[in-house]
């Protein structure tokens, strides 16, 4: 378990490196940072010594160690447009994104996997079939037109929730969350439900699949010719065992939440990253885009982590231990 | 008034309905399993051995259903329990043990975890209580340091070990059937002798009957008390062992036994059966055995034989009532004399 954690770490810290690589790339070759930074009325001296103050006539090995130590401690320099610091930009937009993005997982979970297990024990019921044609519905259209869509039902003709916003906020410490006064939630519903319907159908359709197959096997023959209740057959050893891939696709599923939020971000003009960063692509201003390929890389990296210790958890197969005879 | 068999079968029939017709995969057979008896259940794969397992114990999958006959427990119907009063008859009066030992347990739960919930769900015990019983129970079905392998997983024991486990948890909430389907094939020749002994053993000392399903005529010789030999979805033979094995009075009987070693083979030994058992929806008209009987006459293609008494045995041939008191060897040999 440590020898294998380990390992995984080595190669978190690796991938890292490379996504580093990559927003450092950005950083100093797409345009020239001093030309972003500075008016066209300063003089050649004046650019020369911004360049020197800013270490950009270091060797590039000495440039990309010190991105890499700046970027360790969430230092990503200061925005061209906004001319703040990079990091407490991000930090007052993540808690936007992080909410909406958690509560469309977890909407994406609770609904998903019943409605797998469902669909997978009542192939043929009425029910069963509604389901898999809705969320037909739910993989095959766009985020943006569902949004949409919610939008002139929910907003536009019965008016019942906000089309726009987070609501009001509530500060504790530097995170602002909105899950704790009523415009908040409010708010929050239309987005956490046009970002988790497509998740909550792949959840579905995996766990309904899963849950076919397992169902098949000896053991829960086995358990049922012990006359287990179908209450203990069905939760406790069939959906066990459909787990593990569906804890691989969740976890996925959550990393691409948080990337694809950029669109529901848009639609709803939510206050998170996402729209932050569609900002600073208008704009080319490179230390948010760099700053903001960090941070998604690094959530995918601990996302997988994770994924790779639940994995021990939930399969003792995966716990080295010799088999005894 | 005479006291019920353990269980008793009656005409039973199972049926697949499919699009191009009704398969009939059991076609009417009859049995009884008496208190403290073992018995066999031989035939090709195919057969419906498994099948008249799995509608005993009321687990077919559907679209497969019971269509007609009965099966009792000490007198009372169970085919046509509802759902919930099936299940306290599975594990708690009729126990069951599949083929393959390394997938029957669930790979994600620990060994005690298995045997405790079973036992919780059939018997009024604490947790305690429950567990306490599972050592026990592993204990008797030879498990090394029982009480340390409670928390182990099924991937820690080896393929006989976790048959034993298998053994423990069909008999842990004491039923008075345990149906065994082909128990040892899985297992290594080297451990199913003794998985074999340790069934019929355990199942003695608490007092349950066992229908064992089987390939290996050896096993039955050995083990069972009767046996019934199974063709096509039908009973061919059903008898006492020594009777069926000694002196087989079906055809195909015969062509069983022949396909196992004796010691005393002096007899001109029947070879191989040749052809193959029809398919469910190819079924001869007649007897079933027909095209490959060597001892075919006008009849057997024409009216089905049901089983008839022929000494303690009843067998399903024309010939055996034609010459009830005498075996088809017997009867060969007269032919060859003259
Ligand atoms: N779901 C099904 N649909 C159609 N036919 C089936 C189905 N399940 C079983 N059968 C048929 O029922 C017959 C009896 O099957 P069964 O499994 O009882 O055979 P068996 O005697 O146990 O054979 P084996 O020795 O191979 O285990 C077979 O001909 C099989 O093809
Ligand atoms: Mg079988």
């Amino acid at each position: 378990m440590l020898a294998f954690t380990i390992r995984r770490l080595l190669q978190a810290i690796l991938v890292m490196l490379v996504v580093a690589l990559i927003a450092f790339t950005l950083f100093r070759y797409v345009g020239d940072p001093v030309n972003q930074m500075v008016g066209v009325e300063t003089s050649a001296e004046e650019r020369e010594a911004l360049r020197e103050r800013l270490g950009l006539n270091a060797p590039v090995m000495v440039q990309f160690a010190r991105f890499i130590g700046h970027a360790a401690l969430f230092d990503f320099g200061t925005s061209y447009q906004f001319k703040q610091p990079v990091a407490d930009m991000i930090g007052k937009r993540l808690p936007a994104t992080l909410e909406l993005s958690l509560v469309s997982a977890l909407l994406a979970l609770l609904v998903g996997i019943p409605m797998g297990v469902y669909t997978g024990l009542n192939r043929d019921s009425a029910l069963s079939k509604f389901f898999l044609s809705v969320s037909l519905i739910g993989i095959s259209l766009p985020t943006f037109l569902i949004g949409i869509l919610l939008i002139f039902v929910f907003s536009v003709n019965l008016q019942w929730l906000p089309s726009f916003g987070r609501g009001e906020v509530v500060q504790i410490g530097w995170w602002s969350t909105g899950l704790l006064t009523t415009s908040g939630l409010k708010a929050l519903v239309l987005p956490a439900i046009t970002l988790g319907l497509f998740q909550m159908t792949l959840i579905m359709r995996l766990v309904r699949a899963e849950m076919l197959e397992v169902i098949r096997t000896d053991y829960i023959k086995f358990a049922r010719a012990r006359g287990l209740p179908d209450r203990i057959v069905h939760f406790r050893h069939a959906l066990k065992n459909t787990l593990v891939p569906v804890i691989t696709i969740a976890g996925l599923q959550l990393g691409t939440i948080i990337a694809f939020a950029i669109i529901t971000e848009t639609v709803f003009q939510w206050p998170g990253m996402g729209l932050l960063f569609l900002q600073a692509v208008q704009n080319v201003d490179i230390p948010i885009m760099a700053a903001y390929l960090m941070l998604i890389a690094f959530l995918f990296v601990v996302i997988n982590l994770i994924v790779d210790i639940l994995y021990f958890l939930v399969d003792p197969r995966l716990r080295a231990e010799r088999a005894v005879h | 008034m005479s006291e019920h068999p353990l269980l008793s079968v009656r005409d039973l029939k199972v049926d697949f309905p499919t699009r191009r017709g009704t398969l009939k995969a059991i076609d009417g057979i009859s049995f009884d399993i008496a208190r403290g008896e073992i018995l066999g259940v031989v035939g090709e794969s195919g057969a419906g051995k498994s099948l008249t397992g799995s509608a005993i114990i009321g687990l077919l999958e559907p679209p497969g259903r019971i269509s007609g006959g009965e099966v009792r427990l000490k007198g009372d119907r169970i085919d046509n329990l509802p759902a919930k009063a099936m299940r306290h008859i599975r594990g708690k009066r009729i126990g069951m043990i599949f083929q393959d030992p390394l997938t029957s347990l669930n790979p994600l739960f620990t060994i005690g975890e298995q045997i405790v919930e079973t036992i919780m769900a059939h018997l009024p015990v604490s947790e305690r209580e429950a567990r306490e019983r599972a050592v026990h129970l592993l204990d008797e079905v030879g498990i090394p340091a029982a009480s340390q392998r409670l928390g182990a997983y099924p991937h820690q024991f080896s393929g006989g070990m976790r048959q034993r486990v298998v053994i423990a948890l069909a008999l842990c909430a004491e039923p008075e059937l345990v149906i065994a389907d082909e128990p040892t094939t899985a297992l290594d020749v080297s451990v199913q002798a003794q998985i074999i002994r340790l069934l019929k053993r355990i199942c003695r000392d608490h007092g349950a009957s066992v229908m064992l399903i089987t390939h290996d005529m050896g096993v039955i010789a050995e083990t069972c008390d009767r046996v019934a030999v199974m063709y096509s979805g039908r009973i061919a033979e059903i008898g006492p062992v020594a009777d069926v094995v000694r002196a087989p009075r079906h055809p195909y009987t015969i062509g069983l036994m022949g396909a196992i070693p004796t010691l005393d083979a002096t007899e001109d030994r029947l070879t191989q059966i040749p052809g193959s058992m029809p398919r469910l929806d190819a079924i001869p008209s007649g007897c079933a055995f027909n095209p490959r009987c060597a001892h075919v006459f006008a009849r057997c293609r024409q009216e089905r034989p049901e089983p008839i008494d022929v000494g303690s045995s009843k067998v399903a041939c024309w010939l055996a009532e034609e010459d009830g008191s005498r075996t088809i060897v017997d009867k060969k040999k007269a032919d060859q004399l003259s």
